[in-house]
């Protein structure tokens, strides 16, 4: 980019965000994990519309394997439960992102499509690149990251869709699998700094030991206890040095 | 209290108990931060639990699995995952070649100890 900010066209920020969704990692995972998500869709009888506009209303995988997998088989009730508890962690995440967008006069609705797009492969890949990114440009630039990465999802959900007869199972775990890896070695990679590093390594090990205690809302407990602890640590070593 | 799907159709139950439930979260993200600087302490603690969520839902997705994934023995899974960030540490931190050497893990490791 040689051009400096001043002269660029209004939604220059937008483009630029929909190419850093084509080059991350996210879009070719979610490509992946998604066409497994359509598959799981394919099996509990749903419709290929209902399918695709369950991922643009929705956007969050954890929530959409609940609904999918549950919807036919439990009360109503059961399964907005179920997808609350499972979609805590969307509150934070909207939380630290907002900051990184907003400033002076920036107009509440104008943050409701970064909010709605807010998923964690956006999110990661926002957190990673926002920092060097005009400000004045990073809603338009954030809103570009998210609509690539949840076209590249729905259109992928739509394609597992048609082939989930053809999928055969081992194959349909490695869709399933993308996820996982490519956000742990994204995360380690994107760590900077000491808070955030801690954050990671402490969830990774707390969250399995909490899920393990059965008392419910394992996440929440999970990111209050590891993100308190990782904080605490980072202001004492503030403190000291 | 006990209405199922059959008795409101896929599209008002999606919207009912899979969007709304879902998008409260974004939605009280959104309302309470508005003004807030992203060095503030209190930013600095959010994005802290928010880090450590994730990667309590990665451990989850990876050790109790659903669908298609859980037929393959959790063993397996947490080698892949081991040999993958082996593969991304050595090979440079390419996320691609993490990601490579993992997939081709899982899929030796379910066909030699799966079911």
């Amino acid at each position: 980019m040689s051009e400096t900010s001043s002269q660029r066209a209004p939604g220059s920020g937008f483009f630029d965000g929909l190419r850093a969704a084509l080059k991350s990692i996210f879009f070719y995972v979610l490509l992946g994990h998604y066409s497994g998500i359509g598959a799981l869709s394919y099996e509990f009888g749903f419709d290929p519309v209902w399918m695709v506009l369950c991922t643009l209303l929705i956007w969050a995988a954890p929530a959409q394997v609940i609904v999918i997998s549950t919807l036919g088989t439990v009360t109503l009730i059961e399964v907005a439960v179920a997808v609350t508890l499972s979609s805590v962690r969307l509150l934070p995440m909207v939380a630290a992102l907002l900051p990184m967008l907003q400033r002076e006069g920036t107009r509440q609705r104008e943050l409701v499509l970064p909010m709605h797009l807010t998923a964690i492969s956006v999110w990661a890949e926002g957190m990673r690149l926002l920092p060097g990114v005009p400000k004045h440009e990073r809603i338009g630039y954030y809103n570009g990251l998210g609509v690539g990465l949840l076209s590249a999802a729905t259109l992928a959900s739509a394609v597992g869709f048609y082939l989930a007869a053809r999928l055969p199972p081992l194959f349909a775990a490695g869709l399933l699998f993308l996820t996982p890896m490519s956000l742990l070695m994204s995360s380690v990679r994107n760590t900077r700094t000491l808070v955030d590093g801690l954050a990671f390594g402490l969830g990774v090990v707390v969250g399995p030991v909490i899920a393990a205690q059965k008392i419910g809302l394992d996440l929440m407990w999970t990111g209050l206890i590891a993100g308190t602890a990782a904080y605490a640590v980072h202001r004492i070593r503030e403190a000291t040095t | 209290m006990t209405a199922t799907m059959a008795e409101i159709g896929p599209y008002l139950a999606l919207i009912l108990v899979g969007f709304l439930p879902n998008e409260v979260w974004r939605v009280l993200g959104l309302v309470l931060v508005r003004g807030l600087d992203e060095d503030s302490q209190l930013v600095v603690w959010v994005r802290a639990v928010a880090t450590a969520m994730l990667a309590a839902v990665l451990a989850q997705l990876v050790l109790s699995s659903s669908g298609a994934l859980a037929a393959i023995p959790v063993v397996v899974r947490v080698g892949a995952i081991g040999a993958g960030l082996l593969a991304f540490v050595v090979l440079r931190r390419s996320v691609f070649a993490g990601v490579l050497v993992g997939e081709i893990a899982l899929l030796a490791g379910a066909t030699l100890w799966g079911p």
